[in-house]
């Protein structure tokens, strides 16, 4: 699958970790930028990042983040390991949470989360194994025909 | 409007930021809910919260917000100033409270993102 002009960096984020929580969003976005990513996409690339990694460090024990960028595509993938989601219907729907009290007092738990993964990301695929982890997969296109 | 004018009218403190109080704000937005900040947030926002942790400053980062308000007389941590500063994102506290504070901003002619959608500024 390996391409030539493919650049491939893997991050990790730690559940609860809440003094680091979002510096991998931060740092990818430091990176697109200086690549020379147009800001709108970068934008859009950095709220969804955002949004899936703050869902590790609440919900899960442990993630990964692989950022995958070519030519065409800006790729995000966030596999945790964690608790997963029973219903991903319902986790989708905008306004739903379980976040804790604690969670809440931090500015999260809206249930807004996923709902602007979907918004922003060209392409938005979720799966989950309840006890296991959830994995996302998440494309933007740098192509402008596609893009959104 | 400036970010002095801002100051001024909201009697605010500034945390960081006091070289660029003579930036333009042209539009703001108040919530304390991260992801809400997330979703209307536009380029070049004011962003009134009173959340002061570190993911206040992030979420504004990640937004491109213009500057920081907190309210409720509300001050952040070391750790959050610091990151403001790398970021270089004015902040500011307030001891008015939130409803207190976007209504003098509104009333002096500050509008909402909501109005963006409709008039002048370009879409992105
Ligand atoms: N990685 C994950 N692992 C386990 N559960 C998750 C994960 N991501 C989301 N969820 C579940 O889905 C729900 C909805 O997630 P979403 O991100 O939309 O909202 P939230 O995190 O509760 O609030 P917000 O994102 O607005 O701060 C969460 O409350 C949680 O129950
Ligand atoms: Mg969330």
């Amino acid at each position: 699958m390996n391409r030539q002009d493919e650049f491939i960096q893997t991050f990790t984020i730690w559940g609860r970790d809440f003094s680091r929580a979002g510096s991998v969003s931060t740092e990818i976005k430091e990176i697109l930028q200086e690549i020379g990513v147009p800001s709108s996409i970068v934008r859009r690339v950095a709220i969804a990042s955002y949004e899936a990694e703050m869902n590790v460090v609440m919900y899960a024990h442990k993630g990964e983040l692989i950022l995958t960028l070519n030519p065409e595509t800006i790729k995000i993938e966030v596999e945790d390991k964690g608790q997963g989601i029973e219903d991903i219907e319902l986790a989708m729907q905008e306004g739903y949470s379980t976040a804790t009290e604690e969670m809440r007092e931090m500015g999260f738990g809206a249930g807004m989360g996923l709902p602007n993964i979907k918004k922003n990301a060209d392409v938005f695929i979720i799966t989950s194994t309840p006890g296991v982890g959830t994995y996302l997969k998440m494309l933007f296109y740098l192509d402008n025909e596609k893009a959104k | 409007m400036t970010l002095h004018q801002i100051k001024e009218l909201l009697q605010a403190e500034v945390i960081y930021g006091n070289h660029c109080l003579d930036i333009e704000i042209t539009f703001a937005g108040g919530s304390d809910l991260m992801s809400d900040v997330l979703a209307f947030g536009k380029p070049g926002i004011l962003l009134l919260t009173g959340l002061t942790n570190l993911q206040s400053v992030r979420t504004a980062d990640i937004i491109e917000a213009k500057a920081i308000i907190y309210v409720r007389g509300k001050k952040p941590d070391a750790q959050t100033i610091k990151f403001a500063r790398e970021k270089n994102i004015p902040i500011l506290s307030t001891p008015l409270m939130m409803y207190e504070a976007c209504g003098l901003l509104y009333q002096a002619g500050l509008p909402g993102v909501g109005s963006l959608n409709q008039s002048t500024t370009s879409d992105e």
